[in-house]
């Protein structure tokens, strides 16, 4: 069963992918050919989706982990690698999240791009990135972790680059590989050092023996370090590319380049939570380094502060809703660095739904405007597209916590905890974390406002054909509707709450000296209550300044330009890259190649070698010029030198 | 040991193909269509043969199998004697399975002296499979150098516009390593008194004199590899040979320097071995990272490929310094895999040349929208070429790193920025010749792979990814071979220690 689930769809993506080589011969046939590939995928999907469910009451509720061995994948020396899936409680929530949201996402998709020329292509690149997702949440080795994690890394380079006409998603497609490499650098060492210390890349072993190996140093870059902290650091770099955590963000926003459910897949169930999702795998091994845990808290709490503050000046529609995803990974990642794993686990679980929510219900929006998707040109279009209206104020007030959706409890948790665990550097993630809340509050309803309210500001022609989306895009958005309302009450408990240790079995490791998240449900009323006030500020001050005051925010931005541009051009990032890396490397390259490779090794070795033999050889051709006396000539002065050379030796 | 002398029928097999090509009399046409079925005919049958090795395989042993010897000139000590062991095996199949591969790729793109063309294939994969099963040096050292005349040929009768000047560098440059390796093997047998490989690999060499020994055959591996900074040789040849001649060149040829490291060097002058491997290090990752960069900047897409050729080789030599299970083990997968990838880069490469006539990147540009199979075939060998994980790229590159991290971790750390390096350079060749919009004229009716070509193509796909999810088959016949290689080098080092300490 573990394996068909997984499995079903790279099947169904592998069937729908020959479908995208079909030549069908009129339009009939090509519509019977994507109809086809629809079925399959979405059919293959929605069957693993179900047996996910099965799988979750019976691993997770039943407390009935374990595990498939399939076969070895590779074996050197006392490295062994094998195909395996691991089913516990943190994959059964994993893989029950990832394949309802991919499900959901699959059958909008079928509305979502009728009219696009590629859709069997389509379909097959969205069942193959649940399928690395799976792959990667199921692993039971960190090779095959790895394996998912570059898989997902490929498949989202497929999809962002998905319109291959256009040269920004061509590039947003390379960057974002590029960018996930970078993190995949780290990740891969990580590994050789985990070989390195353990002498196995298995969860079950390393797990067994890390507290054994807590105290153990490992010489790596010329110095003793304490082993369990540069083998987190390694693999967090990895943690952090996926995840588009500070420094290795820039592909997030980029990515926005591709079809939007793909967005919504990259964004919600997959790519982006796997490093969430590593870290709390890798739990046993963080928990015995406070250095990593600290550096994982700060970058994530940098994160969600920084992200926010972009998206508060954001036009794009889709930009706001993926620095929102910035800032929302930057909770679950300082969730973990507390040591409040599950918490980060259950905001994870509660983001799947509103930010899936959230980005179909955008892409609902685009495709009522006519593609369009600055807000700027949006605007008095809520009574025209009601339900769309509705879900997208649910998703909003989910990420804003207000309750009871389901950011609320999630995110609650999350700064209780931070609260709670008590040091200096928690301390600076819980004050980072309170002001994104008013930040993330301000810019879910920043976006409400300016995309449905107010006086229309597209284009006549636009504004006649804005309509409601078809039943098939609106559908998958109710049980995702259902889940951003509901899953925060419901899992509360279960994550959480009392019966957490239960329902978490061995998945997650917490050591007994970080209490956080026990602690998290004492904190004092003004903690638990001030992550609700921020909120409802931020919808306040977002409702004057674009609702009420509409000036303002023009009036604001003109008065403090710099810090508007600072923050509208995302911290500049992607200019100060450009300067470091891009251009460099293409210049180092040429200059190489020119110089190092021509002038340098060729001009003094083959070539340089070459020319001289032949000048040597011309001036040696110049003294053959045949007159006899020129010979005699030589030959004198021979006889003249070595006479007098004799002389001088004897005397 | 097999009665059955499978390495000498290998070996003869191709030079009898040879003999029918040149009986065949007819008019021209008819000439190149018979030799073009005899080639194949020849080369495929070769392959069935050669997969007799692989079944028979005892991988539960590290010693020579298949063996055959007989006296040359008893006199000297020198004798006829072939064998493989789990190092050399996949070698001779990787030869066997590329020889038909580049038969059928050159069916149309070869029309003038069809007949030569052919011969001088056939008798290469001859004097390749020799070269890997020889165990008497100077049987080694005749195909070793014997290989040379051939690639010669082809580059420089069937090359591009500067092809005399590629085939003269190729030839210069390898010959100038030769040399100094044969001067190293004459050394040898005066020391030992025996051209037997076996036995010089027992002998234990002067520490001394290992130094000098090491150098010289390191002069002519590292040209082979190649290794930075002799590698300039390999752009100019690749660029000017004809499709085929890149991919015995990149999938076989290259392999002779690593081979010969894992052959000679490492059990013959452990010590040396361990004294130099800091340069070899040095050198790889000088190569992987200078060679991806300037792979970033190149417009010739042959050109690009090669210099990333010499970035994974790089990967190949560093691993095979670390003298580690997995980083030797990963060297060879490397190279096997490499053998198949590069391969068909090259062969990809020569798809659209054939039909444009250009490699320049430039030219094209939007091809996915008319090849959409070539696409296809094209995105599967760049991402194994990226190291990929599922493809074969993944395993070598992979249990190289690991295999190096244990020994130094920075030479770890440098060489894994070129898996980055390596996406950078070939997704951006792949978006500058696949994607966009095709806006040229000239590719507007360009056609997708011709059945032919997808039969090229096909086993070369089909092994990249078995490779890549399943690669037990190929990793188990080297297990042995590699333990007992690397107990070779331990043993002997530690066998001279307390010589080289006194020497001190």
């Amino acid at each position: 069963m573990f394996a068909t689930c997984v499995f079903l769809p790279l099947v169904g993506a592998i069937i729908a992918g020959a479908f995208a080589f079909a030549r069908p011969a009129d339009e009939h046939q090509h519509h019977r050919i994507d109809q086809a590939a629809q079925w399959v995928t979405c059919g293959a999907m929605l069957l693993s989706a179900l047996l996910a469910i099965v799988i979750f009451i019976d691993v997770v509720i039943g407390q009935n982990p374990g595990t498939t061995r399939l076969f070895t994948w590779f074996d050197s020396g006392s490295l062994e690698v094998a195909w395996e899936l691991k089913f516990d409680s943190l994959t059964g929530v994993m893989v029950l999240v990832v394949t309802t949201v991919s499900a959901m996402i699959h059958i909008y998709s079928v509305g979502y791009m009728h009219h696009d020329p590629g859709i069997p292509r389509f379909m097959a690149y969205l069942s193959v990135f649940t399928f690395f997702m799976l792959m990667l949440v199921t692993a039971g080795n960190l090779v095959q972790l790895f394996f998912g994690w570059e898989g997902v890394g490929l498949a989202s380079y497929l999809l962002i680059g998905f319109w291959y006409d256009r040269p920004s998603a061509n590039a947003a497609a390379i960057k974002a590989f590029v960018v996930n490499r970078v993190g995949d650098f780290g990740f891969a060492l990580g590994i050789f050092a985990v070989y390195m210390l353990f002498q196995t890349v298995d969860y079950d072993t390393i797990f067994a023996a890390a507290e054994g190996k807590s105290q153990a140093t490992l010489h790596v870059f010329g110095t003793d370090f304490h082993a369990l902290t540069v083998i987190c650091l390694l693999l967090f770099v990895g943690a952090m590319g996926k995840s588009a955590q500070i420094g290795l963000h820039t592909w997030l926003p980029d990515a926005m380049e591709g079809p939007t459910p793909v967005s919504a897949l990259i964004h919600a169930a997959t790519m982006v939570t796997a490093g969430v999702f590593m870290v709390a795998r890798l739990s046993p091994l963080f928990e015995y380094s406070d250095t990593a845990l600290a550096v994982v808290t700060v970058v994530g709490a940098t994160t969600a502060f920084f992200a926010a503050t972009v998206g508060c000046v954001q036009n794009d529609i889709k930009r706001v809703i993926a620095y929102s995803t910035c800032s929302q990974l930057g909770y679950m990642f300082f969730a973990c660095g507390v040591s409040a794993y599950s918490a980060g686990i259950f905001h994870l679980t509660t983001h799947a739904f509103f930010k899936a929510l959230l980005f179909l219900g955008a892409g609902s929006v685009i495709h009522a405007m006519s593609n369009e998707q600055d807000m700027r040109r949006m605007g008095g279009i809520w009574r025209l597209i009601p339900v769309t209206y509705v879900l997208m104020w649910i998703g909003s007030l989910a990420g804003a916590g207000i309750p009871p959706f389901a950011g609320h409890y999630s995110k609650d948790i999350i700064l209780e905890a931070a609260y709670a665990a008590g040091t200096g550097i928690a301390g600076y993630a819980f004050s980072l974390g309170i002001m994104t809340a008013f930040l993330t509050a301000f810019y879910s309803t920043r976006l409400i406002f300016m995309t449905f309210h107010g006086a229309p500001r597209a284009d006549a022609k636009v504004m006649d054909h804005v309509h409601e989306s078809p039943w098939i895009m609106l559908g998958p958005l109710m049980p995702l509707a259902a889940g951003a309302v509901l899953a925060g009450l419901i899992a509360y408990d279960a994550f959480v709450g009392d019966s957490a240790p239960q329902f978490w079995g061995d998945a997650i490791f917490v050591l007994p000296s970080h209490p956080a998240l026990e602690h998290a449900h004492h904190v004092p009323l003004a903690v638990q209550l001030a992550p609700l006030v921020m909120g409802l500020a931020g919808i306040v001050l977002a409702y004057v300044f674009y609702m009420a005051k509409p000036e303002w925010p023009n009036e604001l931005a003109r008065r403090f330009h710099g810090l508007y541009l600072f923050l509208l051009n995302k911290w500049y990032f992607d200019e100060l890259y450009d300067r470091l890396f891009v251009r460099p490397a293409f210049a180092l390259g040429r200059h190489l190649w020119k110089t190092g490779d021509g002038t340098l090794i060729d001009g003094l070795g083959p070539d340089g070698i070459a020319t001289t033999t032949l000048r040597l050889a011309r001036r040696a051709a110049a003294l053959q010029s045949g007159y006899l006396y020129h010979y005699a000539f030589a030959m004198l002065i021979g006889v003249v030198a070595f006479v007098t050379w004799y002389l001088i030796l004897r005397a | 040991m097999s009665h059955f002398p499978v390495l000498s029928l290998l070996i003869l097999l191709p030079l009898v193909g040879t003999a029918f090509i040149l009986t065949i009399r007819g008019d021209a046409e008819a000439v190149a269509r018979n030799t073009r079925s005899v080639a194949l005919w020849t080369s495929l049958i070769e392959f069935v043969v050669s997969l007799y090795l692989w079944i028979n395989f005892d991988p539960a042993t590290a010693s020579f199998q298949f063996v055959e010897r007989r006296e040359w000139m008893p006199g000297l000590g020198i004798s006829y004697h072939l064998g493989v062991d789990g190092i050399s095996m996949m070698f001779v199949l990787l030869t066997t399975l590329l020889t038909p591969v580049c038969v059928l790729a050159s069916w149309e793109s070869i029309t003038q002296r069809v007949r030569e063309y052919m011969v001088a294939f056939l008798v290469m994969e001859s004097l390749m499979i020799g070269m890997f099963a020889a165990l008497d040096i100077v049987v080694f050292y005749v195909f070793f150098e014997g290989v040379l005349i051939p690639m010669f040929l082809i580059i420089g009768v069937w090359g591009g516009p500067r092809r005399v000047y590629a085939a003269f560098k190729f030839f210069l440059y390898t010959l100038l390593g030769s040399v100094l390796m044969l001067l190293a093997i004459l050394a040898m047998y005066f020391d030992a008194g025996t051209a037997d490989m076996q036995t010089l690999m027992a002998h234990g060499f002067p520490v001394q004199m290992q130094s000098w020994l090491w150098l010289a055959f390191f002069a002519s591996f590292a040209v082979k590899v190649p290794m930075w900074p002799v590698h300039t040789w390999l752009p100019d040849a690749h660029v000017e040979a004809p499709t085929a001649g890149s991919v015995i060149l990149a999938g076989v040829l290259l392999k002779f320097g690593g081979y010969g490291f894992l052959r000679f060097s490492l059990p013959m002058f452990p010590d040396a071995t361990v004294a130099f491997a800091p340069l070899i290090f040095a050198l790889s990752i000088v190569a992987v990272i200078y060679t991806s960069f300037v792979a970033l900047a190149q417009d010739d897409m042959k050109k690009l490929i090669a210099y990333s050729s010499v970035a994974h080789m790089g990967f190949v030599t560093a691993g095979t310094f670390s003298l580690t299970v997995q980083g030797i083990e990963g060297a060879i997968y490397q190279m096997l895999s490499h053998g198949i990838v590069s391969a068909a880069l090259f062969l990809i490469v020569g798809v659209v040349y054939d039909r444009m006539h250009s490699r320049e990147i430039e030219t094209y540009g939007g091809l996915v929208h008319r090849m959409p199979v070539y696409a296809f075939v094209f995105m599967l060998f760049m991402l194994a070429s990226v190291g990929m994980p599922g493809t074969s790229g993944f395993v070598g590159e992979f249990l190289v790193l690991l295999g190096t991290f244990q020994v130094n971790t920075w030479v770890s750390m440098l060489a894994a920025t070129g898996v980055i390096l390596g996406a950078c350079y070939m997704l951006y060749l792949y978006r500058r010749v696949i994607f966009g919009k095709l806006t040229k004229s000239e590719l507007a009716d360009i056609a997708d792979l011709s059945p032919r070509e997808m039969a090229v193509f096909a086993p070369l796909v089909v092994l990249v990814v078995v490779m890549g999810v399943y690669p037990p088959p190929f990793l188990e016949v080297m297990h042995t071979s590699v333990a007992n290689l690397i107990d070779q080098v331990t043993q002997a080092k530690l066998a001279s220690m307390p010589l080289s300490m006194a020497g001190r």
